[in-house]
């Protein structure tokens, strides 16, 4: 399973480099979400510091759905989907390198835009392990039921405008985590209210990795 | 078409099909008498349930100290809400679930889901609109981002994305397998969301007759309209229900069979026109 794993990971990663469809469309439509939030709110830098955590967090589940169409899109060109099945690999392990491969790129996204909401928003992070602890935590929930949904639309000539519909609400409690988590780890907030948080996450990512591993090979003969 | 489980629960109509002879049209499953008697029954129970609570609701029970008239929404929301949030989801959760185990596959249990989800939808939006005509006056606003109200939003949202799955066009098994396990993720999602946004934001009231030691808060007469209504809201879901899930054995059929009746339908036309023009048949001119 792991093997598999690094192996799809691998691959995934490789494709995304050699075409950097992330790099050139995803990461670009994050910054402007994040101009488009300041536009919204007006130039008051004390509003737009207020609402960084939540505005940070609302353009990485954007940008999630965008990453997850991509990694469907690419196993559904030239039939590699049926070359994955039939090349033996565990779905188990397929399922965790999909997710791998999206939370690496997921990552860097949120290295960008964290960067951003410092910059822009005049954000001022007071215990930087909060902030890196929530942002891998729910990088992990978000990768881990956007590979599952995505999985389970692939099929659909819907999908662009359902997998929205259907991922968003789920991942909720991410939204509401990583902000709460986010703004107790900002200057004037009070660390110790990000810890209950920090355990929804990790039960959120337990769920979902659980269930995507039990489930994916009979997800993937629905689609 | 039929499911062999649903003779072992009994309410939900069973329907019956058979091929009509000479057309290769399997006719319209008709439901079982004994079904359409339940049916019946229980749509009436349940009209007779609401009209009485409405009567005791709006007449006979006094106005509370506190609220006055507006207490008399106690004897609808709780129990549209108990409908939306616990029954209707519980119901899609379990039979998606009794879906995707093997042994208990069955088409059955994907209509079941199915109805209970769309009826569902209904409550749900019954109790957010009686829950903000209840807000606007004690709150002072339609709408707060309480813990619950949020909650009941999400599940609607939910709610709604599982239909549109529905309504993309599939083979019955495929949209059956891809709707249960939707269904599945949302109900495994629900605790966690329940969690989340509790401690993000508390301001409804506790609840009244299930609180933590179990006595209720409320007396006499307005306890009685109360519990009543639960059980007429309760009955109006299983009527319902039990319509909802007939229909959906009616849009089956009709989805496996609406190009054998079209066909049937030309054929006869062509031959009726055959008689007098020859040349014209089948009206592919």
């Amino acid at each position: 399973m792991w093997r598999d794993a690094v192996l799809v990971a691998g691959k995934d990663l490789r494709i995304e480099f050699r075409s950097r469809v992330a790099l050139s469309q995803v990461t670009p439509f994050g910054i402007m979400a994040l101009a488009l939030f300041a536009f919204a709110l007006g130039p008051d830098r004390v509003i737009m510091a207020k609402g960084a955590p939540g505005l940070f967090w609302v353009a990485v589940l954007f940008c999630t759905v965008l990453a997850i169409q991509r990694s469907v899109s690419v196993e559904s060109a030239n039939g590699a989907r049926d070359g994955l099945r039939l090349s033996g690999i565990d779905p188990a392990g397929l399922y965790l390198g999909k997710s791998a491969a999206v939370a690496v790129q997921l990552v860097v996204l949120e290295v960008l835009l964290a960067a951003g909401v410092i910059l822009l928003y005049g954000a001022r992070i007071a215990v930087p392990w909060l902030i890196v602890a929530s942002c891998a935590l729910g990088t992990i929930g978000l990768a881990a039921t956007g590979t599952l949904y995505g999985a389970l639309s692939s099929g659909l000539r819907v999908r662009e405008t359902l997998l929205p519909f259907l991922l968003l609400p789920i991942v909720a409690p991410v939204l509401l985590a990583g902000t709460r988590i986010w703004q107790a780890g900002m200057a004037g907030g009070t660390p110790s209210d990000g810890t209950q948080w920090l355990r929804l996450l990790v039960v959120f990512d337990a769920v979902y990795l659980a269930i995507g591993v039990v489930l994916f090979g009979p997800i993937q003969e629905t689609a | 078409m039929t499911d062999d489980q649903s003779s072992s629960t009994g309410t939900i109509p069973h329907p019956q099909t058979s091929v009509a002879p000479n057309t290769g049209v399997t006719l319209a499953p008709v439901q079982s008498s004994r079904a359409r008697m339940t049916e019946y029954i229980i749509g009436i129970l349940a009209l007779v349930g609401t009209v009485a609570t409405v009567w005791l609701g709006l007449w006979v029970t006094p106005p509370d100290k506190v609220q006055g008239d507006l207490v008399r929404l106690v004897y609808i929301h709780p129990g549209v809400a108990w409908v939306a949030l616990y029954l209707a989801f519980g119901l899609a959760a379990v039979s998606s679930l009794l879906y995707l185990w093997p042994r208990t596959r069955s088409l059955f249990w994907d209509r079941l889901a199915a109805a209970s989800v769309e009826v569902g939808v209904v409550f749900n939006v019954c109790t957010l609109v009686s829950g903000s005509i209840w807000g606007k006056p004690t709150w002072g606003v339609w709408w707060v981002w309480d813990a619950r109200l949020t909650l009941t939003a999400v599940l609607l949202i939910m709610f709604l994305g599982y239909m549109a799955l529905r309504r993309v066009p599939a083979e019955p098994e495929v949209r059956a397998r891809r709707s249960a396990f939707v269904a599945l993720f949302a109900a495994v999602d629900v605790p966690l969301v329940h969690f989340s946004v509790n401690w993000w934001n508390t301001l409804h009231q506790g609840a009244t007759v299930l609180n933590a030691n179990l006595s209720p808060q409320i007396h006499g007469s307005m306890a009685w309209t109360l519990l009543l209504g639960f059980v007429a809201l309760t009955l109006v879901f299983v009527w319902m229900l039990l319509v909802r899930f007939r229909i959906g054995v009616l849009e089956d059929w009709l989805a496996d069979n609406e190009l054998d009746l079209a066909l049937a339908e030309r054929q006869s036309e062509g031959a009726g026109l055959s008689d007098k023009s020859p040349t014209n048949q089948g009206g592919a001119a």
